[in-house]
């Protein structure tokens, strides 16, 4: 074996802008976004539920649109705007999605929750989705194993102003 | 993941020139396929080449008419780009029909190309693949193959290409615009992607130090008749046991031109040329759809757990080709089978 | 007063769920943390020859590679490792040896200063094994199944019965292999406190459980370790037994005398519990009239070769429906495979799923509507004690729900009914869940502020424990629920079992009704000794908390404040606590009954199968919160449909491998899967079964879904899958 089996990529200083706070970092370029969310931010409210981009539960906005912070490399995202969950609530008040999301009990374990909302902020954002099987489409990259999905569609459609 | 350099090309040319510098070197746009591999140690590039700041994400109209999509626009910001849901709408249709809405908005055109296998021996380092380590040997041909291919298989692979926005792009005849160490090129969609043969591990005709810089899409967009239907095991976010991407011209009810694509069948999207050929000129009914799905399907061959594919694929070309016929498209938001 | 209980609150821990701030086992921060990666066995059955970790060791920031080699001390019995919940056998014990007997069993954790190097590091790990035969294929292996147990005594002459009855009905279902898949990953953060002491943050469904399995495997004393789990991301039965991540960072601190977080990836996690595939033969005989004469049910379940998992699959009959004769067996077949665990209604969701697609089979048969059948059948008496219920109001649920959902409406024949391109099916189906009870202690700390803190060991998995317990607290101590504060899952609070079983909503809002009478009661005797009291020689029972008052409870004007009470006795805090343990009552049996009616719409070419409707009536005594109880029963409709459609771990039995150990591939519903459930809870009055006639709410919304899913599509396609899930494959022609 080469001496380069078990080395360890050097670090990349990189720059994020999470939830309107600026943060340098020093990273090693196989750090997810999510990992640096969680481990290096201490901003553990993005979940980790795969891994893979399979469930959605890491969901964040990176400039405004939604992606799987789980299958993002930091580095990539240098200089980018970063919405978690910690940073949708404004000077305490909830955003119009997470009172939703406890006006219809959109949740039992809360673990999929951060995702789910930060997805539903980015979907009113898309202003894709005009129905309800709309919502249930655009929402299928998060999943809920407590299975509140209608619970979670009619919190949307609440944040949408629909009745 | 294992130990990998991180490289930023500063354009095409130095992403070039990166990748000729290191042969193990692999280009990374939105990442969702290559991550997800990286992690799984089936994928282990000795460095990343990000090319996601590369000026290739625009859509403009060529000269002549057609459409030139940089490599780097997200699959999202294509299937909701106007010119593509006016002109374009089954490449919508396709596009909106894979992953979800968060990887849609990450994956870039270029990379959904270059997407590998779902077979599951491909993920898993503790199983023989062939495509994954050449010459261990095929697990799935005598293993678990449920979802894989029915057509253009090899003794040494039955694995499919995941893609749903291939399957609308070869029925669409896009082109694939190329650029690598010895200049330009372009190749049909239809070329791209490779049958398996004797080198499953080679799954496309991009050479070594090649970089795709464009899609290309040819002025006729199919935009009255047309329909993608994904048939999969849960009504969203899964990979399709059998899509199809049908677009005709009608005159009447006379088909004048006909194409038909079908995807979770073969290592690439499935087209016929005698299919095609044979609906131009007929009415557009059942009948005529059932002999062009035949002719699609000629040589399809099964092992133990994919049988129902060449039936179910027989069956969703005839309806597919109805819904566009009838120009009543599939919704892949509203699930009741048009 | 009730003006908390029965309502629809909304769940207390709500906010710290919406923004983030709720954590997690494995997100709890401690100073020089280090993380360990599992690396897995790849083999199902053999033991390790070698082990190498000489080129993991060479990774920047690896602390320690640990395997059965170099680990720390681990106790060497098995009753040290037999948790509370423990199946009968010897329990697998990770990094104990080098024998391999699952594939995916944990074999080394590598320990590094960031989890990242950990995940690389481990894959340098080069493993050397000696690999033995193996089987893990159930159906392979039927021949070798052996009787476990008989889960109730056979009555009468069950095959003679069957073999002499008007109208018979016999066939195998075939339930797969299912993952819990909650949506946390399986995690522990062990935190090395500075005397050497460790707080553990698990993901459990039982801190106490943990605690008491980590103190005799490791032979701590119970003051070394405190496990605490605030948040559980999940768990549907898979942190009922600890897991072995937590023994893993436990060792891990040990061994290197710091804090160590364990995460497990998705695809380890297939190798922890599982719902064991079954096959369920049933046999039902009728007289022509529709009564029942004889019910069969035999199940034969995978376990692993060192314990023996059985649950009560078959005998569910007994409750449900009136046979003279019956027989009930559960059968064994030992795999090289884990060993499975409680997962959701463990045995009813599938046991009943198969009795309930039999009946439907038989009505078929019979010519008589599905639920004519079940009231022809209808059992007032659980026919194995021969007692009647605490209560069951079953067919009130066939009767609501029958109308909520137009059942009146369906044509009968299959195939009947349909809507364009779409063959429309409706079916339905009987749920049954057991009402448990369990003993817990709470404690309520009343300060003079009128706030109180009420405190207990038992978890909230997300079945809304905080919130019913906030609930029955508020209303018991007459306080508005904002002032109250629970905590929960902390090893070092009273006493509770795992949650699990349906059991925790009776046991916990009765063992804070418990502790708040002993509140109350010093409250009267500080309040009876103020001058010319209003409650002077009143009795406890004559009393009750209203308004942050104690009172008459029969003129609440005479009235004395808690603050007025307490200041006057010269206390600022009243701390209580009881063990509540329910009385027991061998004359009733407890249940829980639903009547689950499902909607399909097939596509007639495609076989493509869209679930529109679900109405579920259920009967479950009391409903705590109407608002949480909904989403449980909901949420149990959603994994009905997923075990109906689409759950299934695939394993190549070649390798004894599981083949989608991932959530792409192994598909739970996602959000376009699901579509109307409407939940109906029929008032269901119990008189017997507790104070608060509370029966349970997390297993029942489960049971019948999957068959009533099945019926409609046999209704829908006349075809009958008795194989789950039923995938599309398996209903095209």
């Amino acid at each position: 074996m080469s001496d380069l089996t078990h080395q360890i990529p050097e670090r990349i200083p990189i720059h994020l802008v999470v939830n309107g706070v600026n943060h340098t970092l020093d990273l090693v370029p196989w750090t997810t976004l999510l990992d640096a969310l969680r481990d290096h931010l201490a901003l553990s409210g993005t979940k980790k539920g795969c891994d893979h981009g399979q469930c959605g539960a890491c969901t964040v906005l990176v400039n405004g649109r939604r992606v799987n912070s789980c299958l993002t490399l930091a580095v990539m995202k240098d200089g980018a705007e970063i919405t978690t969950v910690e940073g949708l609530a404004k000077d305490g008040a909830l955003h119009p999605v997470q009172q939703a999301f406890i006006d219809h009990d959109a949740f039992q374990c809360g673990y999929c929750t951060p995702g789910q909302i930060c997805s539903a902020a980015g979907l009113l954002a898309e202003g894709r989705a005009r129905d309800a099987d709309e919502i249930r489409e655009l929402m299928s990259g998060n999943l809920c194993r407590c299975g509140a999905y209608p619970n979670i569609v009619a919190a949307i459609q609440q944040a949408m102003g629909q009745p | 993941m294992n130990n990998f350099q991180y490289a930023r090309a500063t354009d095409v040319a130095d992403a070039i020139r990166l990748l000729a510098a290191d042969l193990g070197a692999k280009l990374i746009a939105g990442g969702t396929n290559l991550i997800d591999l990286m992690k799984e140690n089936v994928e282990r590039p000795s460095r990343l080449i990000d090319i996601s700041r590369l000026p290739l994400r625009n859509v403009e109209e060529t000269a002549d008419g057609s459409l030139r999509i940089g490599a780097l626009v997200p699959n999202s910001d294509l299937a909701y780009h106007p010119l593509i849901e006016q002109r374009y709408p089954l490449l919508a249709s396709a596009i909106l029909a894979g992953a979800s809405a968060q990887l849609r908005n990450m994956a870039s055109v270029g990379g959904n190309l270059m997407q590998r296998t779902r077979c599951p021996y491909f993920y898993d380092t503790a199983t023989p693949c062939n495509k994954r380590n050449p010459g261990s040997g095929c697990s799935a041909m005598d293993g678990l193959n449920r979802n894989h291919a029915i057509l253009g298989t090899s003794a040494a692979c039955i694995a499919t290409n995941p893609s749903d926005m291939s399957v609308a792009l070869a029925a669409l005849g896009a082109l694939v615009h190329i650029a690598g160490p010895s200049g330009e090129r372009t190749i049909a969609l239809t070329d791209f992607h490779r049958l398996p043969g004797n080198t499953p591990h080679v799954d496309t005709n991009l050479g070594t130090g090649e970089i795709i810089t464009a899609i290309e899409l040819p002025p006729h967009g199919f935009a009255q008749n047309y329909s993608y239907l994904k048939i999969r095991d849960r009504m969203s976010y899964a990979f399709a046991l059998v899509s199809v991407a049908a677009a005709l011209e009608l005159e009447g009810n006379a088909i004048s031109g006909a194409r038909v694509a079908v995807g979770g069948v073969a290592h690439k999207p499935w087209r016929s040329l005698e299919a095609e050929t044979a609906l131009r000129g007929q009415a557009a009914t059942p009948d005529h759809f059932s002999h062009a799905a035949d002719l699609l399907l000629q040589g399809a061959t099964s092992r133990s757990h994919n049988g129902f594919k060449v039936e179910l694929a027989r069956r969703a070309i005839v309806r597919t080709l109805a819904q566009a016929a009838n120009a009543t498209p599939q919704s892949q938001a509203h699930k009741k089978i048009a | 007063m009730n003006a908390y209980i029965g309502t629809p609150t909304s769940r207390v821990d709500g906010r710290a769920k919406v923004t983030g701030a709720a954590k997690y086992a494995g997100e709890f921060p401690a100073g020089g943390l280090v993380h360990g990666f599992v690396v897995e066995a790849t083999i199902p059955c053999g033991r390790i020859a070698t082990i190498d970790a000489s080129e993991t060791l060479k990774v920047k920031g690896v602390l320690d590679v640990l395997t059965h080699a170099n680990r720390p001390p681990l106790a060497d019995k098995d009753e040290a490792w037999k948790d509370e919940v423990a199946p009968e056998g010897s329990p697998f014990r990770p990094l104990y040896d080098d024998k391999i007997k699952f594939n995916g069993q944990p074999i080394a954790l590598v320990i590094a200063e960031d989890w990242e190097s950990a995940k690389f590091a481990a894959t340098l790990v080069r493993v050397e094994y000696e690999q033995q035969g193996f089987a893990t294929d159930l159906e392979g292996e039927r021949s070798k199944a052996a009787e476990k147990d008989r889960p109730h005594k056979p009555r009468g002459d069950a095959a003679a019965a069957l073999a002499r009855a008007d109208v018979r009905h016999e066939a195998d279902y075939v339930i797969p292999t299912e993952h819990h898949n909650p949506m946390e990953l399986y995690a522990t953060t062990a935190i090395w406190e500075s005397d050497g002491k460790l707080t553990i943050y698990d993901k459990t469904q039982g801190v106490q459980n943990v605690h008491k399995f980590l103190c005799t495997v490791f032979d701590k004393k119970p003051d070394d370790i405190r496990v605490v789990s605030p948040y559980v991301g999940g768990a549907f039965g898979s942190g009922l037994r600890p897991q072995y991540q937590v023994v893993l960072a436990t060792l891990g601190a040990l061994a290197l005398k710091r804090s160590v977080r364990v995460v497990l990836t998705r695809q380890q996690m297939y190798g922890l519990g599982y719902r064991p595939m079954t096959i369920e033969r049933v046999g039902l005989g009728a007289k022509s009239d529709g009564t029942l004469d004889a019910v069969t049910h035999e199940a034969i379940a995978v376990t692993s070769r060192y314990e023996d998992f059985a649950r009560n699959d078959t005998g569910w009959a007994e409750q449900l429906y009136s046979s003279p004769n019956s027989r009930f067996s559960h059968k064994l077949v030992h795999l090289d495979v884990s060993t499975p665990c409680d997962m959701r209604a463990p045995g009813a969701a599938s046991g009943v799923c198969a009795l309930e697609c039999a009946m439907d089979e038989l009505s078929v048969a019979l010519k008589l509507d599905p639920i004519e059948l079940r009231l022809k059948c209808y059992s007032d008496r659980d026919q194995s004690e021969n007692l009647p219920y605490t209560s069951k109001q079953l067919h009130e649920c066939y009767a609501r729900g029958a109308e909520a959902f137009g059942w009146s409406r369906r044509s009968p024949a299959p195939r009947s009914m349909r809507d364009g391109k779409e063959l429309v099916g409706w079916g339905m189906a009987t749920g049954v869940w057991e009402a448990l009870q369990m003993p817990v202690a709470v404690r309520i700390v009343l300060t003079s502020n009128g706030h109180a803190e009420v405190s207990c060991a038992a978890s909230d998995i997300g079945t809304g424990t905080y919130t019913i317990v906030a609930q029955v607290a508020a209303d018991a101590l007459g306080l508005p629920i904002e002032n109250i504060s629970v905590r929960l899952a902390d090893s070092t609070l009273p006493q509770a079992p795992v949650e699990g079983g349906s059991w925790m909503a009776a046991s916990s809002a009765h063992a804070v009704l418990a502790a708040a009478e002993e509140v109350r009661k010093e409250l009267l005797g500080l309040a009876g000794k103020m001058p010319g009291s209003p409650l002077a020689g009143a009795e406890l029972a004559d009393t009750a908390l209203i308004d942050g008052s104690i009172a008459r409870a029969d003129d609440n004007s005479r009235a004395v404040t808690i603050a007025d009470a307490m200041r006057h006795g010269g206390v600022e805090r009243i701390e209580k606590e009881k063990l509540n343990q329910f009385a027991e009552d061998k004359k009733h049996a407890r249940n829980t009954h639903s009547a689950v009616f499902a909607e399909v719409r097939v596509d007639e070419e495609l076989g493509i199968i869209r679930v529109t409707r679900i109405v579920s009536a259920v009967a479950a005594g009391r409903i705590l919160n109407t608002k949480t109880g909904r989403s449980q029963i909901m949420g149990g409709v959603v994994w009905g449909i997923g075990m109906a459609l689409h759950e299934e771990t695939v394993m190549d039995h070649r390798f004894g491998r599981i083949m989608n150990a991932n959530i792409a591939e192994y598909h739970i519903p996602v959000n376009a899967d699901v579509h109307d459930i409407d939940v109906i809870f029929v008032d269901e009055a119990d008189a017997h079964i507790n104070k608060l006639g509370v029966k349970g709410l997390g297993e029942i919304g489960i049971v019948g879904v999957p068959a009533s899913i099945a019926n409609a599509v046999y209704h829908a396609t006349g075809k009958r899958i008795r194989r789950f899930p039923i995938t599309l494959d398996k209903v095209l022609d």
